[in-house]
């Protein structure tokens, strides 16, 4: 950086210093925070950021869907969130259907696997036919068309998911092994430690396809030049299908385990959660998988913190913590943590 | 294109009368229907009157023009000017807690009455009607431009999303703002009621008084077209459709780009911020509860339905919507019921009414009921390539 030696030669050196200089004192400020607090309570500490990087997974196999969609074809798909809230609903019912009242004993796992995989292919399967039914036709549209109709499949979907679980919140009960263990005084639910053990093979398995698989490559040319990959030969509609059935599907996973750990469903949760996602594929540079899932887990710590911490703004600001971070993010960093600087098409 | 330049050419033609034809025929409308509420109605027979009332109700109405009154100012963003504000309710959540501040004796520790109608001897902040229409503008236009400022470089789906974020954080700001660092700024949940009268000369409206509240919503609205017309001719307007046409090519001739996006978002809050002191007085309080997300998304159904960029078209669009969602809706839904003696609940359809209307508007009408034909020929520009796509593989 040859910042100093020059000189401010113009207005953006002058800008890059100051974004540089506020987002410095932005971090000391969140570190002094961070800092207190561990001093005051180490425990509360390490319990808070559990409990957000168990909610950091979640939303990560929901920003994923995301990133996914923005990336080929730059889309922002608000009902992304509605599917997964009928992801929980749907392995709800699913889960409730097969249990009935008696324990199942070791049986319940092989539920929860069947029940995962249907709820995945259900969600992706959606997905797809909501981009054959609304999207697809609106591909060279101006972008004001397919985003206004996202946000109305997404009203479609929450009527949906407000037919099937009615108007107020269900509570469910839940296969997997209730209890935690403890380390010092840190308790650890054994739901969490297998949020993990689900997401991450998950989250491995992804990024597979998209790196090491034909179909992977189809899509990554896909979403840097639909015309020149339609010349290569690349089936540009099944490709773009297939993408969203894996969001979909990473969707579906999500609200399984969401449904499962918190034994919760209601038609409006796919909104905020969904918000919540996005914020964090955002915060990781839209398009990128990798920055989806560092956001995301970002996102679930911050909030988590500020949940859970003796100091801080507590739940009830929850909300308004993570847009601030978005609206942020979007005036001094648009492209992310990870994102690359593309040329501006304006 | 060449049907459009013609219709341009006999619009410049009728330009100096325009103007005057529709005031005319705008306020004729709305004296008609102030005539029989206030007049017709109760002279005519008990069956009418129950029907009028439970189909077109006075309070509705007026709920109604509060409605056309914030969507014109969403025109102005996302018809003229193309950018999608998904955050709009928090302008009028700002205008109604500043109808909430200075209209009412929420500030308790203040005592202060410039040109109002209120009892002297209560305490708070109590200002005429006609100013705070005027600050809770001014509030909301200054959100607008910090909003809009750090933003409108952004391409327009983060620009999207930033202002859903805001219209989150600013409900939320106010439902938990009963205590910020031990200051009560909006009350909590619990709201601020009842804000004052508005005060005509030799006159204070009450809660109640419908057909008052009825011409000064009128006025509002009327004055809120006028200024979308002359707007959209002026030299700011036409600055917004080239923007909205084509950014490059609009920076490339010589529009200022920022400050053209900054005014049409400042002009729009500006409206809203109208309608949600409007609103206040209209429901006496502001309720912290009410300003969530669907405010944002019924007022863009109603600009999208009527016709992005065509007042008239927003107008309509803006009463239909708000009428199907007041009393619209139930109504038709008794009439089913007791004809048919089916038990269906018309109201809980509202989600796929809206969902379904702005879907299917977007695949084959997207440009609305009341089509302004630049737009027109804009979002079909691409329908031959898209059919394209369709065919290849």
């Amino acid at each position: 950086m040859s910042l100093f030696t020059n000189g401010y030669q113009s207005r953006q050196d002058r800008r890059k210093y100051l974004e540089r200089t506020l987002g410095l004192i932005a971090a000391t400020l969140v570190l002094y925070w961070l800092g207190i607090n561990f001093v005051k309570s180490p425990s509360q500490f390490f319990q808070a950021s559990l409990i957000g990087l168990s909610n950091g997974v979640l939303y990560a196999l929901i920003a994923l869907g995301y990133t996914l969609v923005y990336g080929i074809i730059e889309l922002i798909n608000f009902a992304h969130g509605d599917l997964f809230m009928l992801g929980t609903v749907f392995s709800a019912n699913f889960v409730a259907m097969w249990l009935g009242q008696e324990y199942l004993g070791g049986a319940q796992w092989g539920v929860f696997f069947v029940c995962l995989i249907a709820v995945m292919v259900f969600c992706g399967t959606l997905n797809v036919g909501i981009e054959r039914f609304a999207y697809r036709r609106l591909r060279r549209a101006p972008k004001l068309a397919p985003l206004i109709t996202a946000v109305g499949v997404s009203f479609v979907l929450q009527f949906v998911g407000l037919r099937w679980n009615g108007s107020g919140q269900k509570t469910w009960n839940s296969i997997l092994p209730k209890g935690a263990f403890f380390v010092g005084e840190v308790r650890i639910p054994y739901t969490t430690i297998f949020s993990f053990a689900i997401t991450v093979p998950i989250l491995l398995l992804m990024s597979w396809i998209v790196t090491r698989t034909s179909q992977g490559k189809a899509m990554r040319a896909t979403a840097q030049d639909q015309d020149a990959a339609r010349l290569m030969g690349i089936n540009v509609n099944r490709t773009i299908s297939f993408t969203f059935a894996l969001g979909g599907a990473l969707a579906g996973a999500a609200g399984l385990l969401f449904q499962q750990t918190r034994g919760l469903t209601s038609y409006n949760l796919g909104y905020q959660l969904g918000l919540i996602a996005f914020t964090s594929a955002v915060m990781g540079g839209i398009g990128n998988l990798q920055g989806a899932v560092l956001g995301a887990l970002l996102i679930g710590l911050i909030q988590g913190l500020n949940d859970g911490l003796p100091i801080g703004l507590g739940q009830q600001w929850s909300q308004t913590v993570v847009f601030s971070i978005l609206i942020l993010l979007m005036a001094f960093k648009p492209t992310g943590l990870l994102g690359k600087r593309v040329t501006e098409k304006v | 294109m060449a049907i459009t330049l013609k219709k341009e050419n006999k619009s410049k033609k009728i330009k100096a009368t325009s103007h005057r034809k529709w005031t005319i025929g705008f306020l004729s409308a709305a004296a008609f229907i102030w005539v029989f509420y206030t007049y017709v109605l109760i002279r005519t027979p008990e069956g009418f009157q129950s029907v009028v009332q439970s189909w077109f109700p006075p309070t509705g109405l007026n709920e109604a023009l509060v409605w056309v009154i914030c969507a014109l100012g969403l025109n102005i963003v996302v018809g003229y000017a193309g950018l999608l504000d998904l955050g709009f309710v928090a302008f009028w959540a700002i205008g109604g807690y500043s109808a909430g501040w200075f209209m009412s004796a929420f500030f308790h520790q203040a005592n202060i009455h410039i040109l109002t109608t209120a009892n002297p001897a209560l305490p708070g902040i109590h200002l005429s009607f006609w100013a705070v229409i005027f600050i809770g503008g001014l509030i909301c236009a200054f959100f607008g431009i910090i909003i809009g400022a750090p933003t409108l470089r952004l391409k327009s789906d983060y620009l999207a999303l930033v202002t859903l974020g805001f219209g989150e954080i600013i409900p939320q700001v106010f439902t938990n703002g009963e205590n910020i660092a031990g200051f009560n700024m909006s009350n909590g949940t619990k709201g601020i009621s009842p804000v004052d009268n508005i005060g005509v000369p030799g006159k204070a409206l009450g809660p109640f008084d419908f057909s008052w509240k009825f011409a000064i919503f009128v006025l509002l609205t009327a004055l809120m077209v006028f200024v979308s017309l002359r707007l959209r001719t002026g030299r700011l307007g036409r600055a917004w459709l080239a923007i909205r046409e084509d950014e490059l090519a609009a920076s490339m001739m010589g529009v200022p780009l920022m400050r053209s996006k900054l005014a049409a978002y400042a002009v729009g809050a500006f409206s809203g911020g109208i309608g949600g002191v409007a609103f206040a007085t209209h429901v006496n309080g502001v309720f912290a509860d009410r300003f969530n997300f669907s405010i944002s998304i019924i007022l863009l159904a109603m600009v999208v339905l009527g016709g992005m960029g065509n007042v008239w078209g927003v107008m309509v669009g803006a009463l239909l919507i708000a009428w199907i969602n007041s009393t619209g809706l139930p109504a038709f839904g008794d009439l089913v019921n007791s004809t048919f003696n089916t038990s269906i609940n018309f109201p809980s359809y509202n989600f796929l009414l809206f969902g379904g209307v702005l879907i299917l508007m977007m695949l084959y009408k997207r440009e609305g009921l009341i089509p302004e034909s630049r737009l027109k020929a804009i979002l079909h520009e691409a329908d031959d390539a898209t059919s394209n796509i369709g065919g290849s593989h």
